[in-house]
């Protein structure tokens, strides 16, 4: 994966910017010493390291202003950082450039249950935002899959979603309003705790934009009365056609799951392995999840088991209590770690339209076989979205490539039949060069202008998102 | 003009040399632009419906009573419930499903399912250079590139003239029911709105007008059962429950502002906090339909109340004048959001000709 060559310029002043931050942040907020920025080199995508050429811990957003005010007038490109949970290399740092992490920021500023939003500092993880409405019968609907770790500034630059965002949407659906310090310095505020924006849904474009308009620094987020309770089932099928069938006709039939994942035979034997579920050995299996009363719960699920049935599934198990329920979601939240016991994986997140799972999985079987490379497949499958993980050996020569190789295959062919590259973890470094698949030049130089708009210099995680050589007049103006 | 296809579209803008003013069908028209209309009625047509997944492509042109008729022969609709302000603003005109979009243009439901950009799941627009440009996709979750549907979605046709829109739709459900909770005053009657929607019931509409608190729930037959139920115990005063075509006409009501048809005076949009509504239409001391548990006023005032109602609002939302002459249309912006909104003007209509003179 390249990056574009470091500023050396840059490099050779950091005594004196790194003396500039510590004189606006003080001394423990600054990280500049070799062996200490290891740790801000890569984030999840740990396969590209590069250590950055300092990194900041800001405590609030006046700080933010400060340090951004700095580098942008010392020409030093800076990239932002929640957790450092990116599978798509969205935080990964450039020699030249300062790690600006939101960390330290992840104090709850306001709860409001009466109009319905908690105000949040960025830095705070996602789960923990539910942690703080959860005694008064509330909660944070987006459940990314790292939603212990992963914090409310890096859902917001990446959009991100989670299983149950099939009934409450994902996080652009979710957010009410932004602090956003601009590479400038300037703080903006965009939306409010109340609804619909005043003027141009400024903030829905910054939902997504992967830390490249701004740094958010704090958050209005909309909080939900929690469920009076929730049950999964489990359904097995015999083919990917006729599950992807029932899924359709669950759907259309008006039914509203807050959850239907989808995992493949691959997939279910790995998971049936590490985790002993206890899963059917079957080709697709389903797992769904309804929320309400008892009364409401029982009512669904008899219509999801009408439904099934006429499907004529190799199983269908509903979940008798809370620790069936946990046994019934326990592979399929184990499944990442399971394909990991196994070997090293590369985990995709490409979306397609529902109607072409079949056609896609077939396609992906074959393509294993072609490139010499197992892979399984768990998929969002009420949005579409799915999760190939491929598996290969980070220590054999080429493999990695290989691997990547494939992944790009897979992501074509999401484009090709109507869907995207990415449903929830970002282009990041990792799917850039791929854009030109999805959209044409004039598509990427609107998005691109949003950005000359927000950062006219460019020095916002500018090596990320679009191809390099896409970007290139722009940053190296 | 009156382009038939995206291409005649874009020529049209390429080939303009003066201001135009994009239009719809009219009827939701906000301000002042100037210029040769250019109309998107002949964009229409339904590109792709695929009822098991949830999808709708269709051009910007098509009438939303066709988009609806196609959606309500699978029992689908649009979640976001259209609003019609025709009547309201005493407009003629057939509604455009584009124009739906570049208004935003959310209804009751948005308390429960979120707004008109919320079900959009991609665009294709022609910008102020004639360029086709398209964003985000048919798919429910897509995070590739910035997401520019939303900057698309209420941006009143400033920033492009769109071709194309599609949406995430919903299934009709089973049956809908309305609790009409009377006997309260206005700051208990929003209190009972603010309960329902903090319990788990999943309520779709939370309305008050005429002294009336409405409260909708939808869903299969025993949920809605069970959660009229429920919510009758918890909201208070004399309750009864209207239930299917009864309650659609309820809801009809307050999506339309109905009330307020033919009525002197000027008509506001308030956006603001549910906890600051009774407080507000108080202090302004006029007429008020209150949506959105109470995030959206509706507001009936005399003529020239605009700076009045502006203080009211301060720091709490903001408000739009959508009928009358009484002030400025739309709310100001800070500085520092002007000038990106600014910006973002003069790189998508670098020769600032759609919709001249219309500042969002």
């Amino acid at each position: 994966m390249d990056m574009p060559a470091p500023d050396l310029g840059v490099i050779a002043r950091k005594a004196r910017i790194v003396a500039r931050l510590r004189e606006v942040l003080g001394p423990d907020s600054v990280i500049d010493a070799p062996e200490e920025l290891r740790v801000y080199e890569c984030d999840a995508l740990t396969a590209y390291r590069c250590p950055p050429l300092a990194a900041v811990l800001p405590r609030t957003t006046r700080e933010v202003s400060a340090v951004l005010r700095i580098c942008w007038e010392d020409g030093v490109p800076v990239v932002p950082r929640g957790s450092g949970t990116s599978l798509a290399g969205g935080a990964m740092p450039t020699a030249d450039s300062v790690i600006l992490g939101v960390a330290r920021m992840n104090a709850v500023l306001e709860t409001d249950y009466e109009n319905r939003f908690i105000r949040v500092e960025a830095g705070r993880t996602n789960l923990s935002v539910s942690g703080a409405v959860e005694a008064e019968g509330f909660f944070y609907a987006p459940d990314p899959s790292s939603q212990l770790a992963c914090a409310i500034a890096g859902n917001i630059a990446m959009n991100s979603g989670g299983a149950h965002c099939l009934k409450y949407g994902v996080t652009t659906n979710n957010l009410l309003g932004v602090t956003l310090v601009k590479m400038d310095g300037t703080v903006v505020t965009l939306g409010g705790p109340w609804g619909d924006p005043a003027g141009l849904d400024l903030l829905g474009v910054v939902c997504g934009s992967e830390g490249q308009l701004g740094v958010v620094t704090e958050a209005w987020l909309r909080i939900l009365p929690k469920p009076e309770g929730a049950r999964p089932v489990l359904v097995g099928f015999n083919s990917n056609e006729v599950a992807g069938a029932c899924v359709a006709d669950i759907i259309r039939a008006g039914i509203l799951p807050v959850a239907i994942e989808f995992m493949d035979r691959p997939c279910i034997r790995a998971c049936e392995a590490f985790a002993k579920a206890g899963y059917p050995d079957c080709e697709a299996l389903l797992i769904i999840e309804v929320e309400g009363s008892e009364a409401e719960i029982s009512e669904q699920l008899g219509r999801i088991r009408q439904i099934a049935l006429a499907h004529d599934p190799v199983e269908f198990r509903e979940a008798e209590d809370e620790d069936q329920a946990k046994r019934i979601w326990l592979g399929r939240k184990s499944a990442f770690g399971a394909m990991g016991q196994i070997n090293d994986y590369m985990c995709l997140d490409g979306t397609i339209p529902v109607s072409s799972l079949p056609h896609v999985l077939k396609r992906i079987g074959e393509m294993s076989v072609e490139f010499g490379l197992d892979v399984g497949n768990v998929f969002h499958a009420g949005d579409g979205n799915m999760h190939p993980l491929i598996l290969f050996n980070a220590n054999t020569p080429g493999d990695l490539e290989k691997c990547e190789a494939f992944g790009a295959e897979i992501l074509k062919l999401c484009v090709e039949v109507g869907g995207c590259l990415t449903g929830e973890h970002g282009v990041g470094i990792e799917k850039r060069d791929l854009m030109t698949v999805q959209f044409s030049p004039a598509d990427m130089e609107a998005q691109m202008r949003v950005k000359d708009v927000f950062d006219p210099r460019w020095l916002l995680n500018p090596a990320k998102v679009f191809p390099l050589a896409t970007t290139a007049t722009r940053r190296l103006a | 003009m009156r382009p038939a296809t995206e291409a005649e579209l874009a020529e049209a803008v390429a080939g303009a040399s003066g201001p135009l003013l994009v239009r719809g069908g009219g009827t939701r028209t906000l301000g002042h632009a100037v210029g040769e209309v250019l109309e998107t009625g002949g964009l229409s047509g339904v590109e792709l419906y695929e009822p098991g997944a949830l999808t709708l492509v269709v051009r910007a042109g098509t009438p939303v009573t066709e988009v609806e008729r196609v959606l309500a022969t699978e029992r689908q609709r649009l979640a976001f419930e259209v609003p019609d302000l025709c009547g309201l603003r005493g407009r003629k005109g057939v509604s455009t499903i584009g124009g739906v979009v570049a208004a935003n243009a959310s209804g009751p439901r948005r308390v429960q399912v979120g707004a008109a950009r919320d079900a959009l799941l991609g665009v294709r627009f022609v910008d102020g250079a004639g360029i086709v440009i398209k964003n985000g996709g048919r798919v429910m979750k897509n995070v590739t590139g910035y997401d520019l549907a939303k900057l698309m979605a209420g941006s009143r046709g400033t920033l492009g003239v769109l071709s194309e829109v599609s949406f995430k739709v919903q299934a009709l459900p089973e049956v809908e029911a309305t609790l009409v909770v009377e006997g309260l005053g206005d700051e208990a009657g929003l209190k009972a709105l603010r309960r329902a929607l903090g319990s788990p019931f999943d309520i779709s509409g939370a309305a008050r007008h005429s002294g009336r608190s409405l409260i909708r729930v939808e869903g299969m037959a025993g949920s809605v059962a069970y959660r009229t139920g429920r919510l009758r115990a918890l909201v208070g005063g004399d309750v009864t429950v209207k239930e299917s075509a009864a309650s659609a006409a309820l809801w009809r009501e307050v999506r339309d502002v109905v009330p307020f048809r033919g009525r002197p005076g000027e008509v506001w949009r308030i956006i603001t906090l549910p906890t600051a509504a009774a407080e507000i239409v108080a202090q302004l001391e006029a007429e008020a339909i209150w949506d959105w548990g109470g995030g959206l006023i509706w507001l009936l005032t005399d003529h020239g109340r605009g700076a009045e109602v502006a203080a009211a609002v301060a720091g709490r939302g903001h408000a739009t004048l959508v009928r009358g002459e009484g002030g400025p249309v739309f709310p100001p912006s800070t500085p520092d959001v002007a000038a990106l909104v600014a910006g973002l003007k003069a790189r998508f209509d670098p020769r600032g000709i759609l919709n001249a003179g219309l500042v969002i």
